[in-house]
């Protein structure tokens, strides 16, 4: 974006952990070019929780793996991500092997999946530390038990020599957060870490996340498509749509006073307990989001906004600070919308309280 | 603005009319399956032709020029030990083995792909398929061949019999994995809460989405089938003389290697480069059926 | 765990009985008289009485079976048609040379399979692959008694590296054994190879496109750890099983193989007995294949679940 770049609200906090510039990742295709993330700017502060919010295919997780250059060779990567000042896009391969795992760590949306099945999960969980932390074999099984127990895995000294198959999904949920916190990360990437849970599971998981940032001070960003999911555990959320991020916003304020026009149409989609029950039907913003091949000098939304005309069509709207007039306008409120929503959903009043 | 059209689920079902078009374009545009496609097409057409134009009869001696090296006037690729055209021995050769591979093939297609739905789709009859195909595992081509050769006497007949037999049980679990994969699909489902009788599903919905499978397995079915005939008649369980066979030719070369080394070369060639383009043709045919498949 | 094996045991010994029951049936339905058959030269009607007596010919079929299933399983095969030695001693002096021959070749199978298969999932758009690719493509469609031949014409006999043929036992000579062996033995398990190779690549480039493949790669673990502990070490449960499954082409590839090399093993004797109409060889071979193929399955089922915890009594391979 070649428009003013509004300073991140993280950086007032002090120097952010992880700060990603500019950053654009577009795959090569059967079909040609696909463009998937366009010119995303972040900071992730100390202990902070950041929500990454949007339809699946909005980018979301192509963002998070190009974090620590986990995406396909198909891929094209520019732009800038600096950890502590370390720039990590193009960076060499052993460079990232070392900041994968320890200074950057992962979560998976299918616990099923995402542990090998026929390793222990002692083992899976020990081999970060072999690798990291340079511990023999025996102490990173014991220590892998402290952090079974960590993470809220009962009888982890007999859970440890478990194979994944004979847990259950929340506890291979659990057993992925001890793999990742294993070497006390800087940044937590938890990609839908609850999607693939059920309801009563998802809880927990995100105690367990909150008490991770509470006790080690883990920076954490999760990705979701579920704003229950935002309200719950984010400090800030970021919206993406179709590869860019549309609004930027602390939690409160966004679920107060969403701004652009998909954020609306997002809330608008999922129910709020307490809020509108059964006062309203929950509305679903109609179409996909677009493949894109380049990235228009346009909005993106506007094929399926209802406020869209000629000026969305022509020209791109900037990610700037929400106008003042505009209800409670928060100088860490951004959005990129040239005729943001007129009415907010719920009334300033109940989502300030 | 480029948008590219959303990737959309196939609404006419996975043997829809487009994706058949995809699949030619694919096809077409992957020059390996053009020119295994263009060779076996040659070799189609001169296999069929044959018996009209080979340039000599097959089984036309010539004791006074026996053995002449490839190049020799009138014999391109020379004469045999008993000084007949080895070209038109060649052409007659490959003509066979296509024959016995498409009979081999089709037993195992005729036999295995009712089967293979039958166990995809009742469950009652898996295990009793399943138990069948491990009998037919347990005796290996050759063994078949022995077998048959032993009680029926060996023939062109008997060896596509013998390989086809044990092409069975590939073909039922090819199919058999589909037909769960499919059964399990909306479209199918939808059909059996509309009432549809199971012949009806299997013949309607299952078996023309399965067919897909069936192709790229009848292509790797078929170069295996071209090499076990060339074993059999070499072992003299297939193909009898004096009838031409490629394997044939291979063994009487090896009688007669020291005289006539160049004999034991070509044979072996044909086969190997028709087993080769319908392997290269299959592989090619998988990667335009299956794009996300992880073979390129 | 235990229901699993349970169950394969059964069906192996199931599948076991079935082919006692058609090998049995198959010397019953030889054209004509199976005591013409079983005499071959001398059709004397006095030798063919006692040729009735001695298998049993004159009882009902089922007793007829019960007795072939007990002389079977004391080792009495009967006596070859052609030299009047029973077939087990036979079997004996053959079977070392065939096993010898097979468990040489898919040692080399093996290496060579999954070496490059996991080279050309590995090293993807590089020429490896190319090659490795190509290659068992060839492999694949060459006619590997063709290669035997070449190899014999051009290796052993023009250029006097190897034996053209013949056999020395093991224990008489190891080093000259292997001189004699190595030739059938690479011939053998190049076809193999390449099966394997196609295998494992495919299996190596599920399991490198995997989740939990990218979780190690997540984990910042060295790509040879990636490669070998998480994506190999999965791969492996499916080759192992194509191998098992494999076993029949090597069984077949193997009588191919002596028959060329002139190893007098299994195959060889297989081959003469069918031209010398040595039904009660013909009938062992043919039964100690069926058996030897469901026996080392039932291996490769136990092998499979050792190298994965996932027991599933079901038994497909994943």
């Amino acid at each position: 974006m070649t428009t003013v770049e509004p300073a991140d609200t993280a950086a007032a906090l002090g120097t952010p952990v992880l700060q990603v510039r500019d950053l654009s990742v577009s795959f090569r295709t059967e079909d040609g070019t696909v463009s998937a993330v366009d010119r995303v700017s972040l900071d992730l502060a100390s202990g902070e929780i950041v929500g990454m919010v949007g339809e699946s295919g909005c980018g979301k997780s192509v963002t998070a793996m190009s974090l620590a250059g986990l995406l396909p060779d198909s891929a094209r990567v520019s732009g800038s991500v600096r950890l502590e000042g370390t720039e990590l896009v193009g960076a060499r391969e052993p460079v990232l092997r070392r900041v994968r795992g320890k200074d950057i760590a992962y979560i998976f949306q299918e616990p099923m999946t995402s542990l090998n099945p026929v390793l222990t999960v002692g083992r899976q969980i020990g081999e970060v530390l072999q690798v990291h932390e340079r511990m023999s074999r025996r102490a990173a099984r014991a220590r892998a038990v402290e952090l079974l127990s960590l993470v809220g895995i009962p009888s982890a000294a007999k859970r440890v020599d478990n194979y994944p198959h004979q847990l259950s999904g929340g506890m291979r949920q659990r057993v992925m957060i001890a793999m990742a916190v294993a070497c006390g990360p800087k940044v937590l990437v938890a990609d839908e870490p609850t999607t693939a849970l059920d309801v009563t599971v998802q809880a927990g998981i995100l105690q367990v996340l909150r008490d991770l940032r509470d006790r080690l001070g883990t920076t954490i960003l999760i990705i979701t498509h579920d704003l229950g999911v935002i309200a719950d555990v984010a400090d800030r959320v970021v919206v993406m749509y179709a590869g860019r991020v549309v609004e930027r916003a602390p939690v409160t304020d966004l679920f107060a006073h969403p701004y652009h026009r998909y954020t609306a149409g997002l809330l608008s989609a999922s129910p709020v307990p307490g809020v509108h029950a059964g006062t309203q039907r929950l509305q679903e913003i109609p179409g996909l989001v677009p493949v894109l091949s380049t990235q228009p000098d346009a909005c993106t939304f506007a094929d399926r906004c209802p406020a869209a005309d000629d000026q969305c069509r022509d020209s791109a709207p900037p990610l700037a600070v929400v106008p003042t007039g505009s209800a409670t306008a928060a100088p860490d409120h951004l959005a990129a919308c040239w005729h943001p929503s007129p009415n907010p959903r719920t009334q300033p009043e109940e989502a300030t309280a | 603005m480029t948008v590219l059209t959303v990737p959309t689920a196939d609404v006419t079902g996975p043997a829809g009319i487009s994706r058949r078009i995809r699949v030619l374009r694919r096809l077409r545009r992957n020059p390996l399956a053009v020119l295994s496609f263009g060779l076996l097409a040659l070799v189609a057409v001169v296999a069929l032709l044959s018996p009209w134009i080979t340039p000599y009869s097959v089984e036309q001696t010539d004791f006074a020029h026996t053995f002449s090296p490839p190049g020799t006037p009138g014999h391109l690729l020379g004469t045999d030990d008993l000084g007949r055209d080895v070209l038109s021995r060649i052409m007659l050769g490959a003509r066979a083995s296509l024959q016995v591979a498409l009979l081999a093939v089709a037993t195992s297609l005729v036999v295995g792909v009712p089967l293979g739905l039958a166990a995809g789709y009742f469950r009652a009859w898996d295990a009793v398929i399943s138990r069948f195909t491990d009998l037919l595992l347990a005796f290996p081509f050759l063994i078949m061949a022995v077998g048959l050769a032993a009680i029926r006497g060996a023939s062109l007949t008997n060896a596509a019999v013998a390989i086809g037999i044990a092409q069975i049980p590939g073909v039922i679990r090819v199919v058999r994995s589909d037909t769960l994969r499919l059964k399990s699909l909306d479209f199918v489902a939808a059909a059996v809460v509309d009432g549809a009788s199971d012949l009806w599903v299997l013949a309607r919905h299952i078996l023309p989405n399965a067919t897909s499978v069936i192709l790229v397995q009848a292509t790797v079915a078929i170069p295996a089938a071209i090499l076990g005939e060339a074993v059999l008649s070499f072992l003299g369980l297939g193909i009898q003389p004096p009838a031409p066979s490629l394997g044939t030719m291979l063994a009487t070369a090896q009688q007669f290697a020291a005289r006539a080394p160049w004999a034991a070369v070509l044979p072996g060639v044909v086969i190997m480069g028709l087993a080769l383009a319908f392997n290269v043709f299959g592989d090619a045919l998988r990667d335009a059926l299956d794009p996300k498949g992880n073979r390129r | 765990m235990a229901r699993y094996l349970l169950t394969r045991a059964w069906h192996s010994a199931l599948t076991l009985l079935l082919s006692t029951v058609v090998v049995f049936l198959g010397v019953r339905a030889l054209p004509g008289d199976p005591a013409l058959a079983l005499a071959g030269e001398d059709r004397s009607p006095e030798a063919l009485a006692a040729i009735r007596h001695h298998y049993g010919l004159d009882q009902p079929l089922p007793l007829q079976f019960v007795q072939y299933v007990q002389r079977v399983a004391q080792g009495d095969f009967g006596v070859s048609i052609r030299t009047g030695t029973p077939v087990s001693s036979m079997l004996t002096t053959a079977l070392p040379v065939t096993v010898e021959l097979s468990v040489l070749a898919i040692l080399i199978a093996a290496a060579l399979g999954v070496g490059a298969g996991v080279l050309a999932a590995v090293r993807r758009g590089h020429p490896a692959e190319w090659l490795a690719n190509g290659l068992a493509l060839v492999g694949l469609s060459v006619p590997h008694f063709w290669l035997g031949l070449l190899a014999i014409l051009y290796l052993s006999v023009a250029a006097g590296l190897f034996p053209a043929s013949g056999f020395v036992p093991l224990l008489e000579d190891p080093v000259d054994n292997l001189h004699h062996l190595v030739l059938p033995a690479v011939i053998l398990g190049t076809g193999l190879a390449a099966i394997i190779m196609r295998q494992t690549r495919s299996a190596m480039l599920d399991s490198l496109s995997s989740d939990h493949v990218r979780t190690a790669k997540a984990k910042g673990l060295p790509p040879r750890a990636v490669i070998t502990r998480h994506a190999l070490r999965n791969s492996l449960i499916v080759v192992v099983t194509i191998v098992g499954l494999q076993l029949g082409g090597l069984i077949s590839g193997a009588v191919v193989t002596e028959q060329i090399f002139g190893l007098p093993g299994f195959g060889k004797m297989t081959i003469d007995a069918v031209f010398q109409r040595d039904y009660p060889v013909i009938q062992a071979v043919v039964l100690l294949t069926a058996t030897a193929y469901i026996v080392i399955n039932f291996l490769v089922d136990l092998l499979y679940s050792v190298i994965d915890p996932r027991i599933r009594v079901t038994g497909e391979p994943a």
